[in-house]
């Protein structure tokens, strides 16, 4: 029997609140009618207003979200290919260095990720902006997804591929009729891993971007360093609710596939 | 041949984008700051041949390396990371037992929602959730001014742009980190050890030390590693919350790079504090092997 005493009530009360009213009093003062952010002066919605006229965080958004979405398409593609290697390709020659160029960047820190790249980057002479912002958030968020993909393909049963192999599939069409519909979920949640990575990059981005390519990250940060302001608040208020519907729907999403899987499962087992 | 291209692409990706850069830096680090563009001595000159290329060689040195040990700001901003790293480690490490214990105690159809509530933060943008405790942190903030009104201070206290306002940022912000894998550890843990502990005469808290603790050491040690290596080179937290006082080597990088323009120093920067690293790197892949060997 498991015992869900009053020390287990306090610790989850008290941690949730830790992980929460933060973001909840940014939440609040958003909607704080006073430019200063901690004198509440009544409920308005100006300062959402003023962001919405704001050239230069619209630009920046567009910048940021033009960047993620490129970035985190390519770093699945490439990161998935890099799963398949490590896991299904054998032996090969510099297989222990593949791996570590995909473990390395996990922890490695952002302010080196973001120098060497720079300098990389001055060194072939390529103009720095949304392209070279691009380069380097696909190449660390692709090892990312390799982790998440790889774990999926290690643990699912490869007589799957081989039956396909068997019966007349060339290996691209089982690959892509059998394994990809199976580490589907994998390669979705790394996706989306890629594209938060991108989202929330400040480090990396002020690395390698140009005048001519502002991120959101960047602007908020130089707008930041300034101290509070209520339309930040504003801007991470709509951020936050982004993602908060995102999450809930991915995990409804994959609840809801993994009972249809589930099914299917049980349908196959029943003898005919 | 195919076999071959999909080796080949992602292979070659993270050499031309990971590798190469590396050996940029290590280069750069051995070089001389100069008034150029690009800022450093000496530039490869690959038309000049041989002559071209030891040239080069020769007037590489550590020269940049010895000038980080005679400039004390720079062996005190790597002790001052680390010290930094070390204590909010712990201090996470505090926070987020008790909650990774609770919910590996509370009813199995609420897990999946508390585990929700404890990755939705991961996904919200880091800088935001830094910046949320600017608000209430600064002197005239949310937390003073409850303080005040509660009667317990006289005076509004100093936290942000102090150190203590980078341990808070740190513990909030990588908290996840340090509770799912303690969870995970303890999730797993059979209950009737517990009881066969307390059968056997240990009373409920030596039965935690004794039983509990050991059992979740895996997820203790890996938590503590996913916070501890990416603190050493954090520079939002320190530059957000932090004061002038606030000494971390990933803002010393920056600055170095941004402010000063030196790249030599700021490459022999880098090389340092990856050399640093590598320990506590190399000793958390043993810990994960470990544990995957102990599952296998």
């Amino acid at each position: 029997m498991r015992q869900f005493s009053w020390f287990n009530a306090t610790a989850l009360t008290l941690g949730f609140a830790f992980l929460y009213i933060p973001m909840i009093i940014l939440v609040i003062y958003s909607f704080n009618a006073s430019k200063l952010v901690t004198v509440w002066a009544g409920f308005s919605t100006q300062w959402y207003g003023e962001l919405l006229r704001n050239e230069e965080f619209l630009n920046a958004a567009w910048v940021t979200i033009k960047v993620a979405v490129t970035s985190s398409t390519i770093a699945t593609v490439l990161g998935t290919m890099a799963a398949y290697v490590l896991v299904r390709a054998g032996r090969f020659s510099g297989r222990t260095l593949f791996s570590g160029m995909i473990y390395a960047p996990l922890v490695m820190p952002e302010v080196i990720t973001g120098l060497s790249l720079l300098l990389l980057f001055i060194g072939i002479g390529l103009d720095r902006g949304v392209l070279t912002i691009v380069l380097a958030h696909t190449t660390f968020s692709m090892c990312y997804v390799s982790v998440v993909v790889s774990s999926r393909l290690v643990s699912f049963d490869q007589s799957l591929e081989e039956a396909a192999l068997d019966l007349g599939c060339s290996p691209f069409d089982a690959f892509r009729l059998v394994t990809l519909p199976i580490i589907a979920p994998a390669v979705i949640s790394g996706w989306l891993l890629a594209f938060t990575l991108s989202l929330d990059d400040l480090v990396i981005a002020s690395f390698t971007t140009g005048p001519s390519a502002t991120t959101l990250p960047i602007k908020i940060f130089s707008a930041v360093r300034l101290g509070v302001s209520p339309e930040i608040n504003a801007l991470s208020t709509i951020m936050i609710a982004i993602v908060t519907i995102g999450v809930i729907t991915a995990s409804l999403v994959t609840k809801q596939a993994a009972m249809r899987q589930a099914r299917d499962e049980r349908m196959a087992e029943r003898p005919a | 041949m195919r076999r071959f291209i999909l080796i080949a692409v992602p292979y070659l990706w993270l050499v031309a984008l990971f590798l190469i850069p590396f050996v940029i830096v290590l280069k750069i680090s051995l070089s001389d700051v100069a008034l150029a563009r690009p800022p450093y001595f000496p530039q490869l000159d690959l038309s000049a041949g041989w002559e071209g290329l030891t040239s080069f060689f020769s007037a590489l040195d550590f020269e940049n390396f010895w000038f980080l040990t005679t400039d004390d700001l720079y062996w005190k901003a790597y002790l001052s990371s680390l010290q930094i790293a070390l204590t909010s480690t712990v201090m996470t490490l505090l926070v987020g037992y008790p909650i990774a214990y609770a919910m590996a105690r509370a009813a199995p159809e609420w897990r999946p929602t508390l585990l929700m509530l404890v990755i939705l933060p991961f996904w919200t943008s880091f800088l935001i959730r830094v910046y949320a405790w600017m608000g209430i942190l600064s002197n005239e903030g949310l937390l003073n001014q409850f303080l005040l009104w509660l009667g317990v201070i006289n005076e509004p206290l100093t936290i942000l742009n102090t150190n203590i306002a980078v341990y808070i940022g740190i513990v909030y912000t990588y908290l996840p980190f340090m509770i799912l894998p303690i969870y995970s550890a303890l999730e797993r843990m059979d209950d009737s050890l517990l009881e066969a502990a307390e059968d056997l005469g240990c009373s409920r808290l030596s039965a935690f030390w004794l039983v509990t603790v050991p059992l979740s050491k895996n997820g203790i040690i890996a938590g503590c590693f996913l916070v501890f290596i990416p603190t050493i080179g954090e520079f939002v937290i320190p530059s957000l919350l932090g004061g002038s006082g606030t000494l971390m080597i990933g803002k010393v990088l920056w600055e170095e790079f941004f402010s000063n323009r030196d790249w030599p120093v700021a490459s022999a920067v880098a090389v340092i504090l990856l050399l640093i690293l590598v320990i506590p790197i190399i000793l958390f892949q043993r810990n994960e092997q470990k544990q995957r060997e102990a599952e296998g």
